[in-house]
């Protein structure tokens, strides 16, 4: 018996990775900037925040919930940490993140206190949390953006950078680095840890997570509070991305990378997604526009096609398990 | 038997593992225990035997610590008085429970299913692919069992799963094991499989309690029976020389006659005829007639492909070749609809899900197959004439409702049935298809329902009723099949074939 | 004493309590706004109301219906924008101001066709590929959004014949003519949900498609309807947005989307399909607009509403969670049977 086996990659990761591949290869042929370091390096940039949301948004859907509310989560984060390091007489990096992150926790612990002691069913909670989130934000701030941040916080720390034949240079920047950290973190809790395998439980079979003695509580809050938390340091990099603090900048992007994510794989309801299948949907919308931008197309046309790919790609994965396409289920063994 | 005797001589010198005494509990003003002594000895099996709502399942989740016990109760466990007992207590003292829906996830593995305990705990710990493995073969060599470790459990047939519930308990090193139903989806074969895999846990020390509405395997496999009946304990009784009809006396209280009711059908009319019908992979060449007030026995093991081919007659699937006719004229179902236009019912095996809509009310269930007699005026709904016609079914029917608006989960399983053969009863068919159909209802109810259903047949229906549940059809049926494989290999009429002879037919 | 708790207990077990409930909470809003905002209970305010609420309303009463079949529809609001766009791209193409009523109730035909279509393909495969209607609707969502996008690149397109605006802005014997649209609307789909086939097979199949579909019920041509009939409602909605503004622009009534199912929500609508009432989700409308009227005649922005609307759909579930706890110890105390009650609904959840 073989006590090392490669992690098989089955399913809708693999018929994404298939697609990528394709995408990649056509976009490759077709243009002659897809393949350029500096192309690559800016799908990364690009993509980055997205994918933090994303492992965060998975590890509740693997939970069995759902969470609409954690992109405006972001934004509330921005506001409360840029007023925390302010009173704190300027903060640094360190604070940030760990300001962002309790922040964060605390937003996600809200929906979770709301799911568990209450019974509510977390798409009602969150939608709740959502307009409560995002109306406050939006009546406190009067919808004032913040462009006056910390220096530390504003810095474009560049990890990489290359010069590119052309003369330009490519870089990867700092939301890149701590992306791939929230990914690696986001892999080891959902698929390396005790807790992981939990929260598959509780998404699989939640009357059967309880008699077992799973903690159904503590379940609910690593689900949302980890979400709160990658919503937290995501909401932190999109400002260094974009140099300021808008109270509506990430309003709609919980139902952009909720598609994404499930795109991937995650199934609404519960106990099945993996990260790889996450980012992998992320990267394939990603890659999509980024593909149609250089190909010439106009730039309202994007969310259009992409549309159409998660359209196309639903009614294909579903085609396969409905039993259309004339597989006929053998009822006896 | 000999080794059960074996092992009643053994008992007296076994130590108690579990003592439970003076158990009560109410909820709200209703007592659903009345001071109930329970008692198991290592190495034991013990079956709790009641009809639904006679308290056992209370039982076992006080004994799980899910429930705790009013009053004056004592929890004994090793002769040690336990005071509160909640669930984590009660798994760390070894009790542990194997539901009859198996709480298994079914996207987990095999190995993460039955290693799930090590997983417990918030305190991040790494869930080790190899340590699960480990635990896995672990429980699985002591059984002498093989199951492939790395499949999610979805994908396993439901005796296999029963299994791996099963190990998932083992690893845990239980002392008192108890079973909730494990045998209501396995075949013969499966379950004298596992009452093997029972007999070995008692012999290496592990007391089994044992919850069973089949009566034969209770008798089979324990030892001693405990009886409850409406919150209290009837009495516990020797295994040995105890009858399945004397026991369900126990449990309900009252006395039934098992007889045989076959009568002979063969010049009435024939309702349907199916010829050479054939569904590739499901059933094969089944050509069978019913006639009109027949009630027509299918039986078999599970999986022999009678649920397929009544799914077939009632239009949901397609027969690959072959060809049935009802009433003389040649039918071919492009969906239920056609099937029930027709004048077929289907009450399908599995109520919860299939039978009723379980959340919406009474009334809506019934009326669902038959909207069309209720449109009044401008194809709108007539409220009048569906409550009319509901309460029509309710009433010929005896259903003991508080309210048509009342949700269909709010009532037993016998009154579900009820309800269920009332909605296909509104639909006037010619021809009703039971499959199992007294699965989850009572004793004392199932034969209420084969008292309806005889009756139907006596007012002309034909009536094709399916079950593996071989007394079911020899006592109720006019004629049983015996089919195998997809294939009818015989027929068999009750009153000149004994049901010793169709069981061993059945189980060869 | 007692008497007095049995009959309470009477009117909170019974079917009613939703809308007694809702209609109680209602009118603690008003009187609240009432005697804090001099100019609050006024016919201009109940006016104003009347004006802003058939928008939130009518794609709200597009949500209901795939709520009930278990579902959920994200794309009424660019749904209710491309049929505008249709009505728009109709009247331009028949002079934009100059445009006669034939015109304007030919591009009305032509967004409502518009509505049903994309509600049809997003029934069709929901019902038929059995996909998630959550992912459905949002994919059909981004795609509408980017089709928008596309034709107007981003901007509004107006122009259009001037009696367009007595739809948006007229009134019938002193009634808005978008509340006499909405409250027709909200009593056909009344009666659809209560009298029609349609109507009876959305709420079964919403419970447990499977036992409809065994019950003779032609589930997939139902759930296909429902989404139908969804786009239908969101091209009113859409044509009702049209005719206030004047004009049309992609993302018109975007911030409506989540807030059509917190209306559902907070009507007592369930969240998992199968029960909910039209008459309470209009009552929970109301309440959500006289919130933010009252707000805003007090001088605070809608966001301030936004916000308590939240904050208002929490405390009700609260209070409902309460009232559950509350309604389960009386059964239990009342029920005959020491029976378990069946199984929790979270079995359902898990599935779809």
């Amino acid at each position: 018996m073989r006590e090392r086996r490669l992690p098989v990659i089955r399913g809708t990761e693999a018929w994404l990775i298939v697609v990528i591949a394709l995408m990649v290869l056509f976009l490759g042929l077709a243009t002659d900037t897809f393949l350029t370091v500096s192309n690559l390096f800016n799908l990364l940039n690009v993509s980055a925040i997205n994918l933090i949301f994303a492992v965060g948004l998975l590890a509740v859907l693997v939970a069995g919930g759902i969470d609409i509310s954690f992109a405006v989560a972001a934004s509330v984060v921005q506001y409360l940490t840029a007023l925390a390091v302010e009173q704190l007489g300027g903060g640094s990096w360190a604070l940030g993140f760990a300001l962002a992150a309790g922040f964060g926790f605390c937003l996600g612990a809200i929906n979770a206190g709301l799911i568990h002691y209450f019974r509510i069913i977390s798409i009602v909670v969150t939608i709740a949390t959502f307009n409560v989130f995002f109306g406050f934000l939006m009546f406190f701030t009067r919808g004032v953006s913040i462009y006056d941040l910390p220096d530390w916080w504003l810095d474009r720390v560049i990890l990489f950078e290359t010069q590119t034949a052309s003369g330009l240079f490519a870089e990867i920047r700092l939301p890149v680095a701590v992306m791939a950290v929230m990914v690696l973190l986001s892999w080891v809790l959902i698929h390396r840890l005790n807790i992981g395998r939990q929260l598959y439980a509780l998404g699989d079979n939640p009357d059967g997570a309880r008699r077992i003695g799973i903690n159904i509580a503590a379940m609910h809050f690593v689900a949302y509070g980890w979400l709160g938390i990658c919503a937290g340091i995501g909401g932190l990099m999109q400002a260094n991305y974009v140099q300021e603090v808008v109270p509506n900048a990430l309003y709609g992007r919980e139902l952009e990378v909720l598609a994404a994510v499930v795109l991937g794989g995650a199934r609404l309801g519960g106990g099945r997604g993996t990260v790889l299948g996450a980012v992998l949907g992320v990267a394939l919308i990603t890659i999509t526009s980024n593909g149609l931008n250089l190909l010439g197309v106009t730039p309202y046309a994007f969310q259009m096609v992409i549309g159409l790919v998660i359209l196309v790609a639903i009614i294909a994965t579903n085609l396969q398990s409905s039993g259309l396409l004339g597989q006929r289920r053998r009822v006896r063994s | 038997m000999s080794d059960a005797a074996q092992l009643q001589t053994a008992s007296a010198a076994r130590p108690l593992v579990l003592q439970l005494k003076r158990i009560s509990k109410s909820f709200g003003g209703v007592r659903a225990l009345r001071d109930v002594d329970f008692e198991i000895a290592q190495g034991e099996i013990c079956c709790l035997a009641g009809e639904n709502g006679s308290g056992k399942s209370t039982l076992i989740k006080i004994i799980t610590g899910v429930h705790r016990p009013d009053g004056a109760a004592e929890i004994l466990f090793g002769g040690r008085r336990l005071g509160a007992l909640t669930p984590v207590t009660a798994r760390q003292l070894g009790v542990q429970v194997i539901w009859q829906d198996l709480s298994l996830f079914p996207h987990l593995t095999v190995a993460e299913n039955i290693g799930f305990e090590q997983n417990l705990g918030h305190r991040p710990r790494w869930a080790r692919r190899g340590a699960f493995r480990a635990v896995a073969q672990g429980v699985l060599d002591r059984l002498g069992l093989r199951l492939p470790l790395d499949t999610p459990v979805m994908d396993l047939a439901i005796a296999q799963r029963q299994v791996v519930a099963i190990c998932r308990a083992l690893a845990t090193d239980p002392k008192v094991l108890f079973m909730d139903e494990p045998t209501a989806s396995l075949t013969k074969a499966e379950t004298d499989a596992l009452l093997d895999v029972v007999r070995k846990l008692a012999r290496d020390g592990i007391a089994v309690v044992f919850v069973s509405h089949r009566l034969a395997e209770v008798l089979e496999i324990s030892e001693r029976v405990t009886v409850l009946r409406d919150g209290a304990k009837v009495g516990d009784f020797d295994s040995e020389g105890m009858t399945q009809r004397r026991l369900t006396e126990l449990m309900t209280g009252a006395t039934f006659d098992d007889e045989v009711h076959a009568r002979d059908r063969h010049d009435a009319p024939i309702v349907l005829q199916t010829d050479g019908l054939t569904r590739r992979g499901e059933y094969e060449d089944v050509s069978i007639t019913i006639r009109q007030g027949e009630v027509l026995g299918l039986t078999g093991l599970l999986g022999a492909g009678r649920t397929e081919l009544a799914a077939t007659l009632f239009g949901l699937t397609q027969p690959d070749s072959g060809s049935f006719s009802l009433g003389g004229q040649r039918m071919s179902f492009a969906s239920n609809r056609d099937a029930i236009e027709a004048g077929i019912s289907y009450v399908p095996e599995d109520r919860l899900s299939l039978g009723l809509v379980q959340p919406q009310s009474i009334a809506d269930n019934i009326v669902a197959p038959v909207l069309k007699r209720i449109m009044g005026a401008g194809g709108l709904i007539d409220r009048r004439t569906k409550d009319r016609l509901v309460g029509h079914w309710i009433d010929r029917l005896a259903i003991k409702v508080g309210k048509p608006d009342d949700a269909v989960s709010m009532l037993s399983g016998g009154n579900q049935q009820r309800v269920v053969l009332a909605k296909w009863l509104a639909t006037e068919p010619k021809l009703m298809i039971l499959d199992a159909p007294t699965v989850g209802v009572d004793v004392g109810a199932r034969a209420a329902i084969f008292e309806i259903v005889r009756g139907l047949a006596e007012a002309g229906m034909a009536i094709l009723l399916i079950s593996d549940e071989i007394p079911e059809v020899y006592f109720n049926a006019d004629r049983v099949l015996h089919m195998r494989d997809g294939r009818i290999v015989g027929e068999y009429r009750p009153r000149e074939t004994s049901m010793t002879a169709l069981e061993a037919a059945v189980h060869a | 004493m007692r008497d007095g708790w049995n009959r309470l207990g009477r009117i909170l077990d019974g079917r009613q309590v939703e809308i007694v409930g809702l209609a109680a909470v209602l009118v603690l809003v008003l009187v609240a706004f009432g005697v804090t905002t001099p100019r609050f209970l006024t016919l201009g305010t109940f006016q104003s109301m009347a004006f802003q609420l058939p928008e939130l309303g009518l794609l709200t009463l597009a949500m209901l219906i795939p709520i009930l079949s278990g579902g959920l529809n994200l794309a009424v609001t660019f749904s209710a924008n491309i049929c505008a766009l249709v009505l728009a791209w109709t009247l331009q193409t028949f002079g934009g101001p100059d445009a006669g009523v034939f015109a304007f109730a030919l591009g009305v035909g032509l967004a409502l066709l518009t509505g049903f279509v994309i509600g049809t393909v997003m029934g069709l495969i929901v019902a038929f590929l059995g996909a998630h209607p959550i992912l459905v609707s949002l994919s059909m969502m981004i795609f509408l959004r980017g089709v928008g996008e596309l034709i107007t690149r981003g901007g509004d397109i107006s122009g259009f014949p001037a009696f367009v605006t007595t739809l948006g802005h007229g009134t019938v014997a002193a009634i808005p003519v978008p509340l006499i649209i909405f409250v027709i609307v909200a009593f056909a789909v009344h009666i659809v949900l209560t009298r029609t086939r349609l109507g009876f097979a959305t709420h079964m199949l919403g419970s447990n498609i499977e036992a409809t579909r065994y019950s003779g019920i032609n589930t997939k041509l139902s759930l296909t309807l429902v989404y139908s009939l969804s786009g239908v409602i969101a091209a009113v909605a859409g044509i009702i947005m049209l005719s206030r503004f004047n004009s049309v622009r992609i993302g018109h009534g975007e911030a409506y989307l989540l807030i059509t199912v917190l209306a559902c929500f907070l009507g007592g609508v369930d969240p998992f399909g199968g029960f909910g009432r039209t008459v309470s989700v209009v009552l929970a409308l109301i309440i959500l607009q006289a919130i933010s009227s009252g707000l805003n005649l007090m001088g605070a922005n809608q966001h301030l509403a936004t916000g308590l609307w939240g904050a208002f759909l929490i405390a009700v579930m609260v209070v409902r969670w309460g009232l559950g706890r509350w309604r389960a110890a009386r059964a239990s105390a009342a029920s005959a049977s020491p029976r378990a009650p069946p199984k929790s609904q979270t079995t359902k959840e898990t599935a779809r």
